[in-house]
């Protein structure tokens, strides 16, 4: 369907001829923003009339007191499914922290939940097919769970900024909620215009990327240069590359759709894309209001490591 | 007069919660005060962790994200 609408718009009423840069570009670009932008509407508004997304209050209730792999295999799940806004990250770990739940359980948490939402897992469906989305999805979930692990080794706890210790977190308030089919509605058309409010510049600035990479990178040399054979350092490069970049997890997709139409190994392309979804530096400066320096340059680190032993892994699974 | 506080550090949701609260007082004629709470320790002693929260009379009644205008007037009324 979107492919049609491209073909008709951009090869019929602009008369672009299929093979040029231009045409190419631009033929991609027009089929990934209506796909995407349909998905995402269509999602967000399905999960918002089920009700489905969990706060991160109950996320806490439901992690404290559990013991250690329970708490981490939840929090991992529930960083997962939650989509968060980056600027709940000081709350959110504090309120952790308050649980009395270990920090390693924490990062678990905090390195799932930019990587992983429910959002980017239909439009990786819609986009790349289900194997990738699985692949991309288990890796994720890897790292996460990984991740937090090493992340304790540091011993984390004395790097986190004093006055963290010392808030006391009043009782989680009950709020009513409207669930009857109106307010659900209601509820389910408020999410799309916040989440689509919030994330449109992401992900149009990805498809732009994309597009520009589809219509303009010539095939030969993509294969040249970051083909699988000989280039172990491709993917290190790949994730360097990726952490002053930041984007939603959303906005990385049609990237990689068009890395891997030109022939990117796809352990090369995934390194890319987790790179670029959870390693970032305003998520940094955020974290900074409760964590000092160290920690998060090891955080950063374990994370940049992660990526690289994922894409690794892939290319060599891929030969 | 209602007490109205909106809890959060300073993102630009919270920036445009306070604004939509601001909106709807002075449209419907509502009297009441608007403080913005941006100690974070003040915020988490409502049980709030998802910001901005919105704080009437001291009962939590949202958390998370911009409130819907409908639900605000509710709220308020």
């Amino acid at each position: 369907m979107f492919e049609k609408l491209a073909d008709l718009l951009v090869w019929q009423w602009l008369g672009l001829a299929p093979g040029t840069h231009l045409g190419e570009a631009l033929h991609f670009f027009v089929q990934d923003t209506t796909k995407i932008f349909f998905l995402l509407v269509a999602v967000i508004y399905v999960m918002g009339l089920l009700r489905a997304l969990l706060s991160p209050e109950r996320v806490r209730d439901y992690v404290r007191g559990k013991p250690r792999w329970l708490a981490r295999l939840s929090a991992v799940v529930l960083g997962a499914v939650t989509p968060f806004c980056s600027c709940s990250s000081v709350p959110l770990f504090i309120g952790f922290v308050e649980a009395g739940i270990p920090l390693g359980v924490t990062f678990s948490f905090l390195i799932a939940s930019p990587m992983i939402n429910e959002v980017a897992v239909v439009v990786l469906l819609g986009v790349l097919g289900w194997k990738l989305t699985v692949l991309y999805v288990l890796a994720g979930l890897t790292v996460a769970w990984f991740g937090g692990i090493v992340m304790q080794w540091f011993r984390p706890e004395r790097w986190v900024e004093d006055y963290v210790w010392k808030i006391h977190m009043g009782e989680t308030p009950q709020m009513q909620m409207d669930t009857s089919l109106a307010g659900r509605h209601r509820f389910a058309l408020h999410e799309v215009r916040e989440i689509v409010g919030r994330i449109w510049k992401w992900v149009l600035i990805g498809i732009a990327v994309g597009a520009l990479f589809h219509g303009f990178v010539p095939q030969e040399w993509v294969v040249r240069n970051l083909g699988g054979e000989g280039h172990w350092w491709s993917v290190p490069l790949a994730v360097v590359i990726g952490v002053p970049l930041y984007s939603n997890a959303t906005g990385v997709i049609p990237i990689a759709e068009a890395m891997l139409n030109k022939g990117v190994p796809i352990g090369t392309t995934l390194a890319l894309m987790m790179s670029i979804a959870a390693l970032s530096l305003p998520e940094m400066l955020i974290l900074r209001k409760v964590i000092r320096w160290p920690a998060l340059a090891i955080y950063a680190s374990v994370l940049a490591v992660a990526f690289t032993l994922v894409g690794w892994g892939f290319n060599l699974l891929a030969h | 007069m209602k007490q109205i506080k909106v809890l959060g550090t300073g993102c630009a949701n919270c920036k445009a919660t306070q604004k939509l609260i601001e909106e709807v007082i002075a449209q419907k004629g509502i009297e009441a005060s608007v403080e913005k709470v941006d100690d974070i320790g003040q915020i988490m002693s409502y049980g709030v962790m998802s910001t901005p929260g919105v704080v009437i009379d001291g009962q939590v009644v949202h958390a998370g994200g911009v409130p819907d205008r409908a639900q605000l007037e509710q709220w308020l009324a």
